[in-house]
């Protein structure tokens, strides 16, 4: 159990990235081999990858960035979350709470509105997304039920809750397609520039991870949020913290930034609800943490790599025949070794947090 | 009435079967002290490796190939959680994004990009003689396929081997206190290793039941959360065995409302049903709540 909560994060963040850059080679080798072994023509399918991601401005800002967006929001709340000892597994269904809200603000009160819907929208998003993660929250500290579970469970409800919103309530006006209408234009998050598919909502995400760590850094509440994530009890006793107040306030405010994942990719990428609106970000969103050692700045470049490596998978289904779905096996990878190297790699702090003594819930998981 | 009733019950039968394979394993895996959330993709993996040998050999080698896929991918979790002591949750996570990218790849290179279904014969049912003839219940509970006889007899025998011997209590004392267990000469590691592998041959099986009795082929992510759920059955059934069998079949039944309504004809939307398992997950677990205590050690290297 490591003490220093005030040691510098720069070199963290360097450590982060050099331990990215490292793995990430090797987990495109180990695909590249995984690839050949199925069978599957694996040069052309890192070739489309590449095409796919960087290999373009128009693949980096139309597909790379946009993917990337909802992975940083989404990441940031799995970092918080684990950092103040939480096991938020259940990004993915704040993230759909928070679509599915911000749909109805976008569709039903834009009249009202005016203006205001599209901040309406993502503020209201956020809440549905801290609502849906304060049921798990409730849950933990009134009847001790653990949050990895229900978490997990309120993924599958928020599921076939969005499921029920395209074929009922929100369903488009001719009731053909499991799909809401399109967003009037004042629901929508402009594009940076006109005719891109990139917008202002992956310059919300790329600013909201360092507020998110001078918070956690230079304020009382994430001293207090990372010394109940570190020990809870010694936060206790010594530190006077009111730990199940605090890691309850991280949880919400967990839920919070995938809600505004789920609002912004609405009202910044699909421009309507669907049942698939999110390809599992909430669950990636959990490597991405990983990779980034839970440092805020680390998710917008795992972010980034983890919206790359998706972005080129689409590329690779399209050109060389690859199922999307193998990139799962390059995230897996870099995470197992991430856990590896700070098993052999035990004089960084950094990583024997992931590895060793990652926070978690004083009642155990 | 009648047959709608019964086919209802069939179809809960049906649900839990694979569900009980899984959550027994967990219960043997959560028991020495060790959660495994990669079971959903010990699940899948099982769903694949089925496939696979049950296309090359026969049903029986179908669900040694599901057994030995569950296996492999079980090792792999307990290299990184007992070898390396990496966080559970954590790896559990990892677990699950390999298994889908594996067997998304593996199947579209083995049977080709052409998207059509590849399909297997299914096992399908096996009567028990005299016992099917039972009115009702018979022909639920005994006229299933051979999966479901195996949870018969697997439930107790967990029952009586981790209650009743002396390895089930050495594992159990694994869970709750391992420095003590390890005192009495009992090694931590060793129960560990062989809990998580026995969990991931019995994920294994629960997903190869999939493709073997069910659906008769594979499907990009087919397991669907059922790993997930099995995690949450065993906290329903108390980390006991017959608990975890009597979770599964609620489960199980809750699942298969949906069929029932729909016999029923009720213009209910069946999304509805659909969430209806996980919302009753839920309320059971606050009904559960103070009155369950999980394995003291458990989650902790």
């Amino acid at each position: 159990m490591q003490t220093d909560l005030g040691r510098p994060r720069a070199t963290s963040v360097l450590v982060s990235a050099a331990v990215t850059v490292g793995v990430s080679g090797a987990a495109l080798l180990a695909l590249w081999v995984a690839l050949r072994l199925a069978g599957l023509d694996a040069t052309r399918a890192l070739a489309a990858l590449w095409e796919g991601s960087v290999g373009s401005t128009y693949a980096l800002t139309s597909s790379m960035l946009v993917r990337a967006t909802p992975l940083i929001f989404t990441g940031l709340a799995v970092a918080l979350a684990f950092r103040a000892g939480v096991w938020n597994i259940g990004a993915e269904g704040q993230l759909l709470a928070g679509a599915a809200v911000a749909a109805v603000v976008g569709l039903w009160w834009e009249p009202g509105l005016g203006v205001a819907t599209l901040p309406t929208a993502l503020l209201l998003g956020a809440a549905a997304g801290a609502l849906w993660a304060g049921i798990a929250a409730w849950l933990r500290t009134r009847f001790g039920v653990l949050e990895v579970i229900s978490t997990i469970m309120l993924n599958f409800i928020a599921l076939y809750g969005v499921g029920y919103l395209v074929r009922g309530p929100l369903q488009e006006p001719t009731h053909v397609y499991p799909q809401s209408a399109p967003l009037p234009d004042l629901a929508r998050l402009p594009a940076i520039a006109p005719g891109m598919r990139l917008h202002w909502g992956f310059v919300l995400a790329v600013l909201t991870a360092p507020a998110l760590w001078w918070m956690l850094r230079a304020t009382a509440m994430g001293f207090r949020i990372r010394a109940a994530g570190q020990n809870a009890d010694a936060a206790r006793v010594a530190g006077q913290i009111d730990t199940a107040r605090t890691t309850q306030h991280a949880f919400l405010l967990s839920g919070a930034l995938a809600g505004l994942a789920g609002a912004v990719e609405l009202t910044g990428v699909t421009f309507a609800l669907y049942e698939n609106i999110s390809p599992g970000y909430g669950y990636t969103a959990i490597a991405v943490a990983l990779l980034a050692g839970l440092d805020p700045l680390g998710v917008v470049l795992a972010g980034l790599l983890f919206g790359g490596l998706e972005a080129g998978a689409l590329a690779m289904q399209r050109d060389a025949a690859v199922p999307a779905v193998v990139v799962s096996v390059v995230e897996a990878l870099l995470v197992l070794l991430v856990l590896a190297a700070a098993r052999w790699r035990s004089a960084s702090a950094l990583l024997t947090r992931i590895a060793g003594g990652a926070p978690r819930a004083e009642e155990g998981t | 009435m009648i047959s709608a009733a019964q086919s209802f019950l069939e179809a809960s039968v049906r649900t839990a079967t694979p569900l009980a394979l899984a959550a027994l394993g967990e219960t043997v895996a959560e028991r020495a002290g060790v959660i495994n959330i990669g079971l959903e993709g010990i699940v899948l993996a099982g769903a694949f490796g089925g496939l696979v040998a049950a296309w090359g050999g026969s049903l029986t080698a179908g669900f040694a190939g599901a057994a030995i896929a569950g296996v492999a991918v079980a090792a792999l979790f307990a290299f990184f959680v007992v070898v390396l002591r990496a966080d559970q949750i954590i790896t559990g996570t990892a677990i699950n994004l390999l298994a889908l990218g594996l067997t998304g790849a593996f199947y579209r290179g083995l049977y080709g990009a052409t998207g059509a279904a590849l399909s297997i014969p299914t096992t399908g049912t096996t009567a028990v003689p005299g016992l099917a003839a039972i009115p009702l219940l018979g022909p639920v509970l005994f006229d299933q396929p051979a999966p479901t006889y195996a949870v018969y007899v697997l439930a107790p025998l967990l029952w009586w081997w981790l209650y009743h011997t002396h390895s089930g209590l050495a594992l159990r004392a694994t869970g709750e206190r391992p420095e003590a267990a390890s005192v009495a000469g009992i090694s931590a590691r060793r129960t560990r290793w062989m809990a998580i592998l026995l969990g991931g041959a019995l994920g294994g099986i629960g997903g190869g039941t999939l493709v073997l009795s069910q659906a008769g082929t594979f499907a990009e992510g087919m397991s669907a959360g059922r790993g997930f759920i099995a995690i949450a059955i065993v906290v329903l059934g108390r980390w006991h065995p017959l608990g975890v069998l009597a979770a599964a079949l609620l489960f199980g039944a809750a699942s298969a409302l949906q069929f029932f309504f729909q016999a029923m004809s009720w213009a209910l939307p069946y999304q509805l049903f659909l969430a209806l398992p996980y919302v009753l997950t839920l309320l059971v677990l606050v009904g559960v709540a103070g009155r369950v205590t999980a394995p003291a050690a458990l989650g902790r290297n």
